[in-house]
């Protein structure tokens, strides 16, 4: 197989073997990125500069016998995680030029570990999307059908392992980010319990529901890289004071006695029938490893969770948005001597349309007279969400649901249907709601194109995933299936 | 539900957010158009419910009080758009 597709556990041992050094495998990557971005437009930013010295470090652990699993791997990190001296952009003209003072926690994490940072990936707008066709700055193509897109936020981020120009990559997810990009580009993509991991130095979207997690090529490197960014941060309030295990730990195929319930209500009207034959397949395999499948689970209020989620996540945006006045840092508007004015225009001017939406929709769902129609009453049907998921998990240990309604769409198609987008994420939000960690892995494919299963457990059971997804990818080969670019 | 060009612009204030006449028409019919969508809440009986504001069970985190370095101000302000010694600038509050 190409160096550039495999995984980090593989190219670890080249690595402590010696045959092939962090710099080599660095140039390599490198010129794959050079070779395939004109096509896919994954990244915002290449940082061939840093990459480079960030290998020769890692050589140097290497020959030290001082490296750890995740040294000298080239990575990618999605554009709304601060990199001190180097543009974080969030995808917007708002942050085009914003060079952040500090590190995100995650960040620096991985920079302890002796990572190779190659990029940054291009998302939606401040991680406002399903399709990155939001981002401010270009659209990213998906890797097996460049005319279709691949999926949002963090789009840029599962091209990129995709298309191998990374091994892995660091995105976030507030109502599906990770999972349903992961699905459409067929990598492996975790959203981390929230307060899993800390969010210090996370461009902040909504901020009851945003979480950072790895999109990765199979369960293992998963496991791999919660294991270096999961933990407590002072930093960050949010984030839970719970030890971190081994994730690697629970990886040994065997789901005998584990109980798993499959929610009617994620096979929802509108799905495209091979998306959930192939999200049936896999359950079906998923038993034959020894688990045992309910397949008539209900969870009746899965269908207010899209309405909630657009209202709350909106409300929580246009409370963090209103830092970008022009003052700070950012875009600024220079041309008038009124400071209404100027902070009216930065805004007009900084954020593109989807965010003006969002920032509308939140403000109108906060505001005097609606408040309690529609943001508090959003706020109890999540506490009704959450209880139907509290409930479920008493009787079974995980739930599978597909990632997405849909395969990937053609770039272009819903663009000018903002209700049609929000749709997307309609199997993925209501995890968010929760609060919960969900897993997508590649499940199949539809006419060449990716499809992904979701796997759903309770509050810091991400073992239970991992463990699941991982006994799964040990008898299928459909995360082994590369895009032919 | 129908949200009045008078209402976005009423919005857009609240949310110091400049918008043109095409972008005002605009979102007065998107807007309208994903509200009536998201009228399905109003089904559910949410009786004596309370509300989630996030889901974990974290309450009131406070921090020991350590003295700890702070960013330098040359940092802090190297993106401010306009700056005068160690200040941001900002135009007149008051008229």
């Amino acid at each position: 197989m190409e160096i550039n597709q495999l995984t980090i556990h593989q190219t670890h041992d080249l690595l402590k073997n010696r045959q092939i050094s962090s710099t080599e495998l660095t140039r390599a990557y490198l010129e794959r990125i050079r070779q395939v971005e004109p096509d896919v437009h994954a990244l915002v930013t290449i940082t061939d500069e840093l990459a480079l010295k960030q290998a020769e470090r890692a050589d140097e652990l290497l020959a030290a016998g001082d490296a750890s699993l995740l040294t000298g791997i080239p990575m990618v990190i999605k554009d709304n995680m601060c990199t001190q001296g180097i543009t974080t952009t969030c995808s917007s003209r708002m942050l085009e030029n914003f060079v952040p003072p500090y590190n995100a926690t995650v960040v620096e994490k991985l920079y302890d570990c002796g990572v190779v940072v190659v990029g940054k990936a291009n998302m939606d707008e401040f991680a406002m999307g399903s399709s990155t066709e939001n981002s401010a700055l270009f659209t990213t193509s998906n890797p097996w059908d460049l005319s279709r897109v691949p999926g949002g936020s963090s789009g840029g981020s599962a091209a990129s392992v995709s298309a191998g120009e990374c091994v892995y990559s660091l995105g976030s997810d507030t109502g599906g980010s990770i999972r349903q990009p992961a699905g459409f580009c067929s990598v492996t993509g975790l959203k981390p319990t929230y307060g899993r991991v800390s969010r210090y130095g996370l461009v902040a979207f909504a901020s009851s529901l945003d979480q950072i997690g790895p999109i990765t090529r199979d369960v293992t490197d998963c496991a791999l890289v919660l294991n270096a960014i999961a933990g407590h941060d002072r930093r960050d309030s949010t984030s839970v004071p719970q030890p971190v295990p081994d994730y690697t730990q629970c990886l040994n195929g065997d789901l005998t006695g584990m109980k798993i319930g499959i929610p009617k209500e994620y096979f929802v009207e509108g799905m495209q029938g091979e998306v959930a034959k192939a999200t049936r397949n896999a359950i079906d395999q998923i038993e034959k490893l020894g688990a045992s499948i309910d397949w008539e689970v209900s969870l009746p209020h899965t269908r207010y969770a899209l309405a909630a989620y657009y209202i709350i996540a909106p409300s929580e945006a246009s409370a963090n948005l209103a830092r970008y006045d022009g003052v700070k840092y950012g875009f600024s508007y220079q041309d008038t001597t009124s400071m209404w004015e100027a902070m009216e225009k930065t805004r007009q001017y900084g954020f593109g349309p989807e965010v003006k939406r969002r920032i509308m929709l939140g403000t109108y769902a906060l505001s005097a007279g609606y408040y309690d129609a529609w943001y508090l009453k959003a706020q109890k049907v999540r506490t009704i969400i959450r209880r139907e998921f509290d409930e479920a998990f008493e009787k079974y240990d995980a739930l599978v649901t597909p990632t997405s309604p849909t395969v990937p769409f053609k770039i272009g198609e819903k663009v000018d249907d903002p209700f049609q987008m929000y749709l997307s994420d309609v199997c993925t939000l209501p995890i968010n709601i929760a609060g919960l960690p969900a897993i997508s892995i590649p499940a199949g494919f539809a006419n060449g194109l990716p499809i992904g299963m979701q796997i759903i457990a309770k509050p810091f059971a991400e073992e239970t995933i991992l463990k699941t997804a991982h006994a799964f990818q040990q008898v299928t080969e459909w995360h082994k299936r590369k895009p032919d670019i | 539900m129908k949200l009045s060009r008078q209402e976005v612009l009423h919005i857009a204030l609240l949310a110091r957010l400049g918008l043109n006449e095409a972008e005002v028409d605009r979102l007065s019919q998107q807007l309208s158009d994903i509200l009536d969508n998201f009228e399905i809440l109003q089904q559910v009986d949410t009786g004596d419910i309370p509300p989630t504001a996030q889901s974990i069970d974290l309450q009131n985190v406070v921090s020991d009080d350590e003295v700890a370095p702070s960013l330098p101000p040359d940092q802090v302000l190297a993106n401010a758009p306009q700056k005068e010694d160690d200040f941001f600038r900002v135009r007149p509050v008051l008229e």
